[in-house]
């Protein structure tokens, strides 16, 4: 009698067949992931196994595998601390107001640069704004901290336009965080019009014309036709933004510029894991954090990409 | 268009202020620059008077003498041009060689939706820094030239954008050499590079200033003071205030202040940004706009 052959074990051996007759040709392929698949392992893959000390009293000598387990102590530490709560809440606020500011301006910002008919001076006005996305926060900061202190250029000038008191802008709470904010728009405005400035010059010149000829000013063709025109990239950045919240409220710029006054206000979950975590040393404790932000950060990604791919055509791989 | 329209008054006064507007914010990027320019060539009195806006007071270069003079600071610059150059390079190569298997479809290439699945999958998720910075001791990188350069050696978001980049490459170049009897070493070499310069270009010049300005990294991974980078250094200078590497002779104690001198390195630190700001920005578009949208 003749043994059943199953539709799916027939599709795999053909497939097994095919690959064996490729291979000579095909083995350089695999060849080339190799190095990239080393590095994932290593500083990917083998970080994610060391996750497990967020479970466990991390000791240095024991290592990942060995270290006594504790269960959910460590998310029962986290939970109950006050602490957590206000670096969460610190984190989102700051995130959203950077993302919404950011988008915002740079909208008007491209529909300003648009309206320019002059290209050199549209393009001067470019390379100088784009700039200071190119420097590092080191530099930014030290350039704030020098400019913004009490002696500092700014305060000289407000003191000279009548203001009394010098204003100690990173130095309290209710100055720093809009200061953070204000200080990423600056650095970052210029580089954001980028993409509304490639949806701006697909928006069909005929369509405008013919408004034109409609009857349609100026500023109700900026409302009516451009203002739309960009608005699926608008969307479309928003989304991938909040997908990536956590990344957003920027860890090397409050960094560089924040200073115990001001935990209160500034301090978010990717400083706290750095100062408890490193230097505190409380190693388990903030992998637990870090854990807590890696896995919240997955589905909001996950939410925004589904989101972009059900409306948009776009796929990211 | 009809450029009658433009000289109504509403158009009119519109244009003046948003050509104003646009100076200012194009000023604002560019002023700092210049207020530091100025203070590092102002001399003590000047500086710390608080007299200098945008043109040095009371010219002297004795900050760049200082500056050149301070060995941490020299070797710190070296540093970070051996990183940038070496990891740069590095980068590349570990980029172009996955990108380009992953840009087959899982036909041509079986198993290759598994390896983009794991590529994703960390670029997606992370371990989290104490994780990420164990294992980094572990494999006793710490405080090594390694510790800057393998673990940025990877950067998966440019991976994916140059494997949307080789999609694009006509399929009809590689099923013609491939019937000419070339291997997919010499496809990549000699029809798929080839092709993609700018593209290359673009995460070059992305990659290189990325390593020229990172700094964390040589804060936890670097304690050596030879093997310092720039802008680790500088943090301690700009950022922490800490002058202790630069000796003060007595007799040239009135001649600058730290403020200058700060500023001085905080310049120094910038030339080299500067220097490639013209290519980069020929780059701008594409490497925002190469393959998919967002750096």
């Amino acid at each position: 009698m003749m043994e059943a052959i199953s539709p799916a074990r027939v599709v795999g051996k053909v497939r097994a067949a095919k690959l064996l007759r490729n291979l000579p040709q095909l083995w350089p392929l695999y060849v080339m992931v190799i190095p990239a698949l080393i590095h994932l392992a290593l500083l990917s893959y083998y970080p994610m196994y060391g996750i497990t000390i967020a479970f466990q009293e991390y000791k240095p000598a024991l290592g990942f595998a060995k270290s006594p387990w504790v269960g959910l102590k460590q998310f029962r530490l986290m939970l109950e601390n006050p602490t957590f709560w206000q670096i969460f809440r610190n984190t989102i606020v700051i995130a959203t107001s950077k993302i919404l500011t950011l988008q915002f301006c740079a909208v008007i910002l491209a529909l300003m640069l648009n309206e320019v008919r002059r290209q050199f001076f549209k393009r001067t006005v470019q390379s100088m704004v784009y700039l200071p996305y190119f420097l590092s926060w080191i530099v930014l900061g030290g350039i704030m901290l020098e400019m913004l202190g009490s002696s500092g250029v700014v305060n000289q000038l407000l003191l000279r336009l009548g203001v009394t008191e010098a204003i100690i802008f990173l130095g309290n709470n209710r100055t720093f965080v809009p200061t953070l904010i204000a200080s990423h728009l600056w650095q970052q405005v210029g580089w954001a019009t980028i993409l509304y400035l490639a949806a701006l010059t697909s928006i069909d010149l005929q369509l405008l014309e013919a408004a034109a000829i409609d009857g349609a000013g100026r500023f109700q063709r900026i409302r009516y036709i451009i203002l739309p025109g960009i608005l699926p990239t608008l969307m479309l950045v928003l989304c991938l933004d909040f997908g990536l919240l956590f990344n957003a409220a920027g860890f090397d710029q409050v960094l560089n510029l924040y200073n115990p006054a001001v935990y209160a206000t500034s301090d978010i979950l990717d400083t706290w894991i750095y100062r408890e975590g490193l230097l505190g040393a409380r190693f388990s404790l903030a992998t637990a954090v870090g854990l807590v932000r890696s896995v919240l950060g997955l589905i909001l990604i996950v939410i925004s990409l589904r989101l972009i791919a059900r409306f948009t055509d776009y796929q990211v791989y | 268009m009809n450029r009658a329209e433009y000289r109504g008054i509403r158009s009119r006064v519109f244009d003046i202020l948003n050509h104003l507007l646009l100076i200012m914010l194009g000023l604002s990027c560019i002023l700092p620059l210049v207020h530091l320019l100025a203070l590092s060539f102002s001399d003590r009195a000047a500086a710390t008077g608080g007299l200098v806006t945008l043109w040095p007071v009371r010219f002297t270069a004795i900050t760049y003498e200082k500056v050149m003079e301070a060995g941490v600071f020299i070797s710190a610059f070296w540093v970070s041009v051996l990183r940038t150059v070496v990891g740069t390079t590095l980068q590349m190569i570990l980029v172009i060689l996955i990108s380009f298997p992953l840009s087959k479809s899982k036909e041509e290439m079986p198993g290759r939706n598994i390896i983009m699945g794991v590529v994703v999958f960390a670029y997606l998720f992370n371990g989290g820094l104490i994780p990420w910075f164990l294992v980094i001791k572990q494999l006793r990188m710490l405080n090594t030239l390694w510790a800057l350069i393998i673990p940025q050696a990877l950067p998966l978001w440019n991976v994916i954008l140059m494997m949307n980049f080789f999609r694009r490459v006509p399929k009809e170049l590689e099923e013609a050499s491939i019937i000419d009897g070339a291997t997919y070493w010499q496809i990549l070499l000699y029809v798929y590079l080839p092709i993609s310069i700018p593209a290359l270009a673009t995460l070059t010049l992305f990659g290189a200033v990325g390593h020229w300005n990172a700094w964390f990294d040589g804060m936890i991974l670097i304690a050596d003071r030879d093997l310092i980078p720039l802008q680790t250094f500088l943090r301690t200078v700009v950022i922490k205030m800490d002058m202790n590497e630069f000796m003060r002779n007595p007799e040239d104690f009135g001649l600058y202040s730290d403020r200058s001198l700060r500023a001085a390195q905080t310049l120094v630190t910038v030339v080299p940004i500067l220097i490639v700001y013209p290519f980069l920005q020929r780059y701008f578009v594409s490497g925002i706009t190469l393959g998919a949208l967002k750096g």
